[in-house]
């Protein structure tokens, strides 16, 4: 890459500068928000029988925080700059950028202030009342206008890869979104969902799982197809298999939601049928993961050196760790046992922390230099994104290992009968058995966050030793966007 | 489910399934591979590499097994599966075993009266395990209840302590209504009717108020609670001359329950343990209170 395809002010950075910070931020306050719930969970004391303190107000805004405000501004930070490299066409409006940025940040804003004061419609990942729900659906519509205009004015005819994932993840979303948050208003701050008892759960799973499959994978596929062969300097390592797992996997991910209500009311041949889908499932994930962990052949050399790369890597391998898991999970007889217990809480956090958080957290590296009209890779200090990658991986692995002990001992213990058939422990004292491990998922989680805040420093000096290379004419004005 | 709709659901996942199949067979074949596939974006190139064998025989046989066990369980529409399974007849069926093996533990019991099963140390573990997982999550793994649901360790027992009584309970539950008085009693009525169940639990009371407040207990509380205020266990009434309070015995809380009533709800468990099992538990419940 030579220095003036990235200083040439033909983009627009500034939208994806504003949504990388908000990146930082928001993982910031998401992540403290998952620490504090997790030390709840511990010591229960710490809500202080404050009603907008507890831990069922608070567990909605740790996820809301996490997914959306910190996963969704990574995903438009990194969707919003990459459709307009690989276009090589400006976004088509900058007022749009402006709208969408800020249209994001007031959903966020508006959650943090209703979710603690127990606004909730009460569905999972679902929770903002209707009138932000409706506000979601526009900024929506017009960061897929913004996207996909963008698309139309592409200067080649083919369209990269990960800007299939992204339209995917878009379209997908705002379907998703729509369906699920059908509700009649009775207030301006309640309303009822127009479905009802098992109709309502499935409508539930069937958006709470595509948010994982569209928002949490797709999504973050699609920023793992642009920064891993860039970091690595590589490329691709099959365009086939790309092509068939990116349609295999969007096809297959709908059908997988039923595995959320194994033994529940739902009907028999729903779960069958969500169960061998989620099977399927497993092939086409880890599609991804082998065309980015097989990119880096030939570049391996690059790991010792390269702590961005660190991230990258490490995270396709939570990611193919945890969409193996998944489909396991999904199997009846296994979520007979793992059901309802902190196994779950375990997998999704190797998806949240391991995939989701380390590859923005590796793209965002990837993206302040450039940013800043630095050098790639020119962070303020490169030792402090390699402890930033062993404080997030030594969290991660602390967080997974305890909820996985936790979780496999709690569905023993509830299913443990004794001689009479009678229940071998009350539920109380499988809680009483969980504690060590929540101390532990607290510890990990706050040395998890710790390294967000290495981060944010991070940032903040690669931001003043930019300002000072420009007073003293080293970088123009120009080449530093921010 | 109707049969239109059974047919979209067989047709959609036989043809995803077919089409998941053509997209792998289609697309095993690579054209150059080694090289780059001539796109670029951004400085971004793709190897025309085919995919991995492993993956793709992998693949395909998740797609078999899928197949293979939508045929044999439920999972295509009506459909019922080669196997006949169904959760309801799973469910019938372990019960069925579990019936046949555990069931005998607890009838041994059955022939030994109630009263004399406290002595049964064996009975009484059992009765404790029930206890824990029926029981515990609201009256507490001692029995001790908290606020709202009863206290089991002490002399008040406000359905009645004999064994038919316990029994009736543990069997079908009991459902408490205590009215709101808020609509038939102004501010000064609850505020005197307040004083007075004061005066009745042997507390202080404001001698006067008490006076106005007996005179209003005895047309409205009375009919449950009795003229001397020691509750009817048939009606679920409590007695009101101990110190003993299910929702509290501060004058604000006895204020609340005058004015929105309360209804106290205890679940019925014949559905979820047998009677050889209620036997057991009636004689372990009967046991926390004093003797």
């Amino acid at each position: 890459m030579t220095p003036n395809q990235f200083s040439q002010p033909v983009y627009n950075y500034k939208v994806v500068h504003q949504f990388a910070l908000a990146t930082v931020f928001w993982g910031i306050i998401g992540m403290a928000v998952g620490v504090l719930i997790a030390a709840q969970l511990a010591w229960p004391v710490l809500n202080f029988d404050t009603p907008w303190l507890s831990y069922g107000r608070l567990r909605p805004l740790h996820t809301n925080g996490v997914i959306f405000a910190f996963g969704g501004s990574a995903l438009m930070a990194c969707s919003l700059f990459i459709v307009q490299r690989t276009c090589g066409a400006r976004l088509i409006s900058d007022r749009l950028a402006s709208f969408v940025f800020w249209g994001w940040q007031t959903i966020i804003v508006l959650a943090v202030i209703t979710l603690p004061m127990g606004m909730t419609t009460s569905k999972e990942y679902a929770e903002l009342e209707w009138p932000i729900s409706i506000l979601i659906a526009v900024v929506w519509v017009a960061y897929a206008i913004l996207f996909f205009g963008t698309i139309m004015k592409r200067q080649q005819k083919h369209i990269y890869v990960a800007n299939w994932f992204f339209s995917a993840f878009i379209i997908t979303v705002a379907i998703l979104h729509i369906v699920n948050n059908l509700a009649i208003p009775v207030t301006f701050t309640k309303s009822y969902s127009i479905y009802a008892g098992t109709v309502d759960a499935m409508v539930q799973w069937w958006w709470g799982h595509n948010a994982v499959g569209f928002f949490l994978t797709a999504g973050f596929l699609g920023i793992m197809y642009y920064f891993v062969p860039k970091q690595a300097g590589r490329p691709i390592y099959s365009y086939r298999l790309s092509v068939v797992h990116f349609w295999a996997l969007i096809a297959i991910y709908v059908w997988a939601g039923p595995h959320h209500l194994h033994y529940s009311a739902l009907p028999d041949w729903t779960q069958n049928l969500g169960m061998a889908m989620s099977l399927i499932l497993l092939a086409p994930s880890w599609g991804g993961m082998i065309n980015g962990i097989m990119t880096l052949s030939g570049a391996w050399d690059k790991l010792r050196t390269d702590p961005i790369l660190k991230f990258l890597v490490v995270s396709l391998s939570f990611y193919g760790m945890s969409t193996f898991e998944g489909p396991m999970l999904s199997i009846k007889s296994v979520n007979a046992l793992s059901h309802m217990t902190d196994w779950t809480v375990g997998h999704v956090h190797a998806g949240a922390l391991g995939w989701v958080a380390m590859i923005s957290i590796g793209a965002t590296y990837h993206l302040i230099p450039l940013l800043y009209g630095r050098k790639p890779g020119e962070m303020f200090s490169i030792k402090l994104i390699d402890l930033h990658f062993w404080l997030a991986t030594v969290g991660t692995v602390l967080y997974i290992v305890s909820m996985w002990v936790n979780g496999m001992m709690q569905g023993l213990m509830w299913r443990a009968v004794n001689d009479d058939g009678t229940l071998t422990y009350s539920f109380i004292e499988t809680v009483i058995a969980s504690y060590p491990g929540y101390v532990v998922r607290f510890i990990g989680g706050g040395i998890f966050l710790s390294g967000m805040l290495v981060m944010a420093w991070n940032i903040w000096k690669t931001w003043q030793i930019t300002r000072e290379e420009i007073a003293s004419g080293r970088l123009t004005q120009q080449e530093a966007l921010a | 489910m109707s049969n239109a709709f059974s047919l979209f659901v067989i047709i959609a996942t036989l043809g995803s399934l077919l089409v998941f199949t053509l997209l792998l067979v289609l697309n095993r074949k690579v054209s150059n591979p080694g090289q780059t596939t001539g796109h670029e974006y951004d400085g971004i190139e793709e190897y025309d590499n085919p995919l991995p064998a492993w993956w793709f025989w992998g693949f395909l046989l998740s797609i078999v097994f899928a197949l293979g066990y939508l045929i044999y369980y439920p999972g295509l529409g009506n459909f019922e599966g080669l196997s006949g399974w169904t959760s309801a007849k799973q469910l019938a069926q372990q019960q069925a075993e579990a019936d046949e093996r555990f069931g005998p533990v607890f009838a041994q019991y059955r022939a030994i009266p109630v009263e004399e099963l406290a002595d049964v140390p064996a009975a009484m573990r059992m009765g404790q395990r029930l206890f824990a997982s029926s029981c515990a999550p609201c009256h507490g793994s001692a029995g001790s209840g908290t606020f709202g649901f009863p206290n089991l360790t002490d002399h008040e027992w406000q359905w009645g302590q004999s064994v038919d009584q316990v029994q009736a309970t543990l069997l079908n539950g009991r459902m408490a209504t205590m009215p709101a008085w808020s609509t038939v009693l102004d501010a000064y009525g609850i505020r005197d009717v307040t004083e007075y169940v004061v005066q009745l639990s042997g507390r202080e009371a404001d001698a006067g108020q008490a006076a106005t407040g007996q005179t209003q207990f005895n047309q409205f509380c009375a009919a449950c609670h009795g003229m001397d205020g020691k509750g009817q266990p048939l009606l679920g009434a409590p007695d009101l001359t101990n110190d003993i309070w299910l929702y509290g015995g501060s004058r604000e809380q006895i204020t609340d329950v005058l004015r929105k009533g309360r209804n106290g709800r205890m679940p019925g468990f014949a559905d979820r343990l047998d009677e050889d099992r209620i036997h057991i538990l009636n004689a372990y419940v009967r046991s926390l209170a004093p003797q």
